[in-house]
């Protein structure tokens, strides 16, 4: 074998300019793919990361029907206290959850006591809200990273159109689910800066505030967002809460909550899809290339050698050795191409690492682009291509092994 | 008794509906450490012959047996396998594998071939680098020998798996007449050490007066 692994990389050497060229190829190929995986992967998992981590959180739970009025934040599909409570309950038990938060999202009237316009609001617990979505904090560019009761953090765009600065006092007026209006007074304790996605332009007060605005009777949720330990165990623990609650709640076949990941609340997810459908295309693209260069340089190496194969089968060579030797040469000439592509494409991950470079997502600006080479990805890559290779070489390596010693040693 | 045995052997070669006869019907036993030539003109059947008795070509019709075997009677990896043991080959183009050193190639066969301890394998090339005179170039390529030694070589490789018989066809064609002569006398004298079965081919009348048995092939056809 080893002496078979000897003649293969020689043969190799001897070709070396096309050896290069293929190599080099390959190399292109898996450079390539790895770069924008790391790339689009990146980015994707910040996009998500930004999306659950500063508003969506990872599940959320709604009673059934809430999710398909959404836009018009209704009252009256609340959760009832005792619902809210038992579900409270039933998270704290769970230790794949690190926090969740109630909210009580409405729509109201926003007025600097010049003029009014609209504001979306969310009434939370604010330290459940701060544990939930961590990156809330990071959005309040300025002012406090807090709110207590009777403080409001604004969305900077109604900062800029209101003409309101941090410390005045504002109003609200809201119109709860029996048709009555009522009004609050607020201190604006900071500005958060929107991002793109439902409910980036909310604003936010303490949850208590909200049931005395729209004098609740008792405190009725609106939504429950969830997050994970493990985000990667997101259809797991959605699979284990939706038992769960289904064994709660569930009376006479009707299920009165609904679940939802973000994947099914934001619109994102097709983005991130469509990213992943496009680093399949081009791993696919890849084993294209791969499968092409290989065989064509494997059928060349064949033809060109049809003598020197002819008078090894005459001295004896086994069938299976003239395969293993053919089959060697495909095996090592993909091994360095993706050799050579790893190495080429960890630089370059290397440098645009250093470089740091940023980019814009919606609203949200300047945010790195940290590209890090996953070792299971490169490991897929390397196995992908090495496997084609091989396969690409099948062929040839069977023809030559095939051939008939007298015919060979005829050919001129 | 003989190592070789043929019983009117025939060998017929069919291109579409031409048949052409390459071997007619030839019968002969050669015995063991002979130094045999088959000497004829071109298109005589030589090379016919030689493949038939070298195990890389079958015969239409008769029996030829090599070392007790009929060698119809092996499938494509037996007959690989009875060459490997039992015949060494020297080819008109010396067809040495041009990846490998002068050294690497005579050890070729016991690589892919044989199962020899490393310690015999490496006795056994350097007594036949020795005896081919090809110790000072052992580890060139064969793009770095001339013709001569290229051929030397190929002797050591064809008598390395120590063979009972190796086949020759042509094996001066490519070289100049003081050269062949040489080659020639380089294989009878390993002829008289290992004690191997020469067998040659040429169409050189000249080389005629070294052999010990010379059959005059024409037209297919052995002359008495
Ligand atoms: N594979 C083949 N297909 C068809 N005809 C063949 C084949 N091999 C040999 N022949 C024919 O058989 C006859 C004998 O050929 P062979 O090669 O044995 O002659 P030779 O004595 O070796 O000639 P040379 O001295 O030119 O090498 C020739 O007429 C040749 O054309
Ligand atoms: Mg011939």
């Amino acid at each position: 074998m080893l002496d078979l692994f000897k003649i293969a990389i020689r043969n190799l050497l001897r070709y070396s300019r096309r050896t290069i060229l293929t190599a080099s190829l390959i190399a292109i190929g898996v450079m390539f793919v790895l770069v924008f995986s790391a790339a689009s992967g990146s980015f994707k998992s910040l996009m998500i990361g930004q999306i659950t981590d500063s508003l969506m959180g990872h599940i959320q739970i709604h009673k059934k029907g809430y999710v398909s009025s959404l836009e018009s934040l209704p009252l009256n599909l609340g959760l009832p206290h005792k619902t809210s409570v038992k579900i409270d309950e039933m998270l704290a038990r769970s230790k794949e959850i690190e926090a969740s938060s109630p909210r009580i999202k409405f729509g109201a009237l926003f007025s600097n006591f010049v003029e009014s316009t609209n504001i979306r609001l969310n009434g939370v617990y604010p330290d459940r809200e701060f544990k939930t979505v961590p990156l809330l904090s990071s959005r309040i560019s300025k002012g406090k990273k807090s709110i207590q009761k009777g403080e409001i953090l604004i969305p900077a765009l109604l900062e800029r159109g209101m003409k309101v600065k941090i410390g005045d006092s504002i109003v609200v007026v809201a119109t709860n689910k029996e048709g009555s209006v009522n009004g609050k007074q607020f201190v604006v304790a900071g500005v958060l800066d929107g991002i793109t996605g439902p409910g980036g332009r909310d604003g936010y007060i303490h949850i208590d505030d909200a049931v005395e605005l729209l004098r609740l009777p008792e405190t009725e949720i609106s939504e429950i967002v969830i997050r994970l330990k493990d985000f990667s165990r997101l259809n797991i623990v959605l699979n284990d809460i939706t038992g769960q609650l289904q064994k709660t709640f569930q009376k006479d076949g009707k299920f009165p909550l609904e679940i939802h990941t973000w994947e099914d609340l934001s619109p994102f997810f097709n983005i991130s899809l469509m990213i992943d459908i496009m680093t399949f295309f081009i791993k696919i693209m890849l084993v294209a290339l791969v499968l092409i260069s290989v065989l064509n340089v494997m059928i060349m190496a064949v033809y060109e050698r049809i003598r020197e194969i002819g008078t090894m089968a005459a001295l004896g060579t086994p069938p299976s050795k003239i395969l293993s030797l053919f089959m060697l040469e495909g095996l090592s000439l993909g091994v360095l191409g993706t050799v050579l592509g790893g190495v080429v494409g960890a630089v370059i991950l290397w440098i645009l690492n250093i470089a740091k470079i940023t980019y814009n997502f919606g609203q949200s600006k300047g945010l790195v682009l940290s590209v890090s080479v996953d070792l299971t990805e490169l490991a897929v890559i390397s196995l992908i291509v090495i496997l084609v290779s091989v396969i690409a070489t099948l062929e040839p390596a069977f023809k030559a092994s095939r051939m008939k010693p007298i015919e060979a040693l005829r050919h001129v | 008794m003989s190592l070789i045995v043929a019983e009117n052997v025939k060998k017929d070669y069919r291109m579409g509906e031409v048949v052409v006869q390459a071997i007619r019907g030839v019968s002969f036993e050669i015995g063991p450490a002979s130094f045999v030539s088959f000497i004829g003109p071109s298109g005589s059947g030589k090379t016919t012959l030689l493949n038939l008795i070298g195990c890389i070509d079958t015969p239409t019709s008769g029996t030829l047996s090599v070392a007790g075997t009929n060698i119809a009677e092996l499938d494509r990896r037996r007959s690989a396998a009875f060459r490997g043991s039992n015949i060494g080959f020297i080819f008109q183009d010396f067809n040495l594998i041009p990846v490998l050193t002068a050294r690497e190639n005579i050890e070729y066969p016991l690589l892919m071939v044989t199962h020899i301890s490393p310690k015999e394998r490496r006795k056994r090339v350097a007594d036949l680098l020795e005896a081919v005179g090809m110790k000072e170039q052992a580890d060139k390529r064969p793009d770095q020998l001339s013709g001569g030694q290229k051929q030397r070589v190929a002797i050591a490789r064809a008598l390395v798996s120590e063979p009972k018989v190796v086949l020759a066809d042509e094996p001066t064609a490519n070289l100049d007449s003081k050269t062949a002569h040489s080659v020639i006398e380089l294989m009878k004298a390993m002829r008289d050490k290992s004690r191997t079965t020469f067998i040659f081919s040429t169409h050189d009348q000249k080389l005629s007066d070294v052999v010990e048995r010379l059959f005059t092939i024409e037209d297919g056809l052995l002359k008495a």
